[in-house]
């Protein structure tokens, strides 16, 4: 077997900048002191002239950006998902979120998988906050693929949309050239009739790599790819319910208001199914490599498997 | 204009507001009078703007960071001309499109919608960046409050509008020395606040804001000022124009009842009376 490519996402959104950046005279990048780490330093390199480093002010940057799409152009704001979502809401919901401005959020550094910079850094709420605001789009890709085409999507949608990315390298799981992108419309990834684990971001290819091991326990998981969180893919949600009757959710995200309360809603409304929701269980985070991190806090393929396995006894 | 005629226009503009908050039993009537004054300039002489296009791409912008003196902002559009006088006594009503704060979404003239203070400034930032990099020459006006200006994000704004050196962006800071809980300088004090905008690279003008001349001066000194965005300090009498309102904190956010509302509209047709004799 060929070894899979890993990208990080947050690469995938600066290098979908630059290429978006060709053709759209009016899309313009902001950042806020972080523009290597949220590699729009890419996007800064090829176009200086439309490259804002606010600076350390992220509050200032997020209403420069909504003032400036006033003005007609399409503005991306990153920072780290802490700052954009955390700091920032209040700026969010009320200067883009209500005027329902043309802004996007480029939020890089999302959940556990920031790593060593530990708990402060390590947003695991930015799903939960971006979902109540009325109107915004929230997407969480969960690889290159897919990261470039929501880049390119959000671009394309009016409105203001969510962007969460990722620092560690992440597998590719799709291939771009059969590969299409739709706001809303999630993607089966594996059929399976005994239950549905239902991914978003990185733990998508996580889920994927669970749900092999688990064939050898005799389970067979279906896989969803829930990359938009908000408008949330409905009918594919309760067809999944349906099918199997079990769902698991994982989210490299809290537990409290991410994918997983999303899906309990439709759920619980619509088509009682019992549910597991795996994900950060409502505590903070810590200093340590990645993918150490999310072996401690049982959010990768290994934690995945043994939780369905026991929740499926 | 000139002065008798903005003077004149600007009683208009104060007898709207009383009558939106008194009708809406609920508003902030204080910091609408006190920039009355500032209102009726931007709006009748000052800004490059056209009530029948209001989304001309290259008109002047205003941001009313201080979103809560609305009812000032809105007396203003409708004397302009943006939407119709009467359509003020449905400020704050249930189904209006007169929201207590600017709603842009709906609202003819209204540039931003703001409210939660401490973010228009950037907003204004923004249209004035979006101005230079598109080569264009309009001007984008900003109020701010001498209470609001506590708010960190105003000196973020300020930061990133000196450096950028927007001198097509001027910000009047309606300094009437009042807000909710009473005295700036007694909650926690701004001053000096024209020192601290001139720290911040700005160049800075310090005015009577109640004084039309003083008023047409400043911002004529603003638009000829380039490389520095410009900070008007216009100092203002909270209540202005309203007898029993005057500099009292009592009046920052409360409508008058039947009968106040009854002095007060008499004090402003005998204001408007006085002007006509001149």
């Amino acid at each position: 077997m060929s070894e899979v490519k890993k990208i990080a996402t947050r690469d995938s959104y600066g290098n979908a900048l630059v290429e978006i950046g060709k053709e759209h005279e009016n899309l313009i990048v902001l950042d806020a002191d972080l523009a290597a780490a949220t590699k729009t330093g890419t996007f800064k390199k090829a176009f200086p002239e439309r490259h804002i480093d606010c600076g350390i002010a992220e509050a200032n940057m997020t209403g420069i950006a909504a003032g400036m799409s006033t003005c007609g152009y399409v503005p991306f704001i990153s920072t780290f998902a802490m700052f954009a979502a955390g700091r920032s809401f209040e700026q969010v919901r009320n200067s883009i979120g209500y005027p329902h401005l043309n802004v996007k959020i480029g939020a890089t550094h999302a959940g556990i998988s920031v790593g060593e910079d530990g708990a402060t850094h390590q947003c695991n709420e930015d799903i939960a906050l971006m979902r109540t605001i009325p109107g915004m789009v929230v997407i969480n890709p969960c690889d290159d693929v897919e990261a470039r085409a929501a880049v390119k999507a959000a671009y394309e949608h009016v409105g203001p949309v969510y962007l969460r990315f990722g620092r560690l390298a992440a597998p590719v799981i799709n291939d771009e050239a059969t590969y299409k992108f739709e706001i809303g419309k999630g993607v089966e990834l594996r059929d399976g009739k005994d239950c549905t684990i239902i991914a978003t971001g990185l733990c998508v290819g996580e889920a994927l790599a669970a749900a092999e091991t688990l064939t050898a326990k005799g389970i067979d998981a279906q896989v969803i790819n829930i990359h938009t969180i908000k408008p949330l893919d409905e009918e594919l949600v309760l067809a999944a319910a349906e099918k199997t009757g079990r769902i698991f959710t994982v989210e490299e995200h809290s537990v409290i208001g991410g994918l997983g309360d999303a899906v309990a809603a439709v759920l619980s409304e619509k088509c009682p199914t019992k549910l597991t929701k795996i994900g950060v269980n409502d505590v903070f985070g810590e200093s340590g490599p990645a993918v150490e991190l999310l072996h401690k806090y049982e959010l990768d393929a290994e934690g995945i498997a043994k939780r369905v396995e026991a929740e499926m006894k | 204009m000139n002065t008798l005629e903005l003077q004149k226009q600007a009683v208009e503009v104060r007898k709207g507001i009383v009558e939106s908050v008194h009708s809406a039993k609920a508003g902030h009537p204080g910091g609408s009078l006190s920039a009355a004054d500032i209102f009726t300039y931007l709006y009748f002489e000052e800004m490059n703007i056209d009530p029948k296009n209001p989304k001309d791409e290259n008109r002047d912008r205003f941001v009313l960071s201080k979103g809560h003196t609305a009812p000032g902002l809105y007396s203003a559009l409708a004397h302009r001309g943006y939407f119709p006088v009467e359509d003020l006594l449905t400020l704050r009503h249930t189904g209006s499109y007169l929201q207590g704060h600017p709603d842009m979404k709906h609202i003819p003239g209204v540039d931003m919608s703001s409210g939660s203070l401490g973010q228009g400034l950037s907003a204004a930032a923004g249209m004035a960046l979006a101005g230079k990099l598109q080569n264009k020459d309009y001007r984008v006006y900003s109020l701010l409050g001498d209470g609001e200006i506590q708010e960190g994000q105003i000196w973020e704004a300020a930061m990133f509008s000196g450096f950028r050196k927007l001198d097509n962006l001027c910000v009047i800071v309606d300094n009437n020395n009042l807000q909710i809980d009473g005295a700036v300088d007694e909650v926690c004090s701004p001053y000096p606040i024209d020192k601290k905008f001139e720290s911040f690279n700005f160049h800075v003008i310090n005015i009577d804001g109640n004084d039309f001349e003083q008023i047409r001066a400043a911002f004529d000194e603003a638009k000829a000022t380039k490389g520095m965005p410009t900070a008007i300090i216009a100092h203002t009498v909270k209540g202005k124009g309203v007898s029993f309102m005057e500099n009292q904190v009592g009046w920052h956010g409360k409508a008058p009842n039947d009968e106040e509302f009854a002095i007060a509209m008499e004090d402003l047709r005998k204001a408007g009376e006085a002007l006509c004799q001149k």
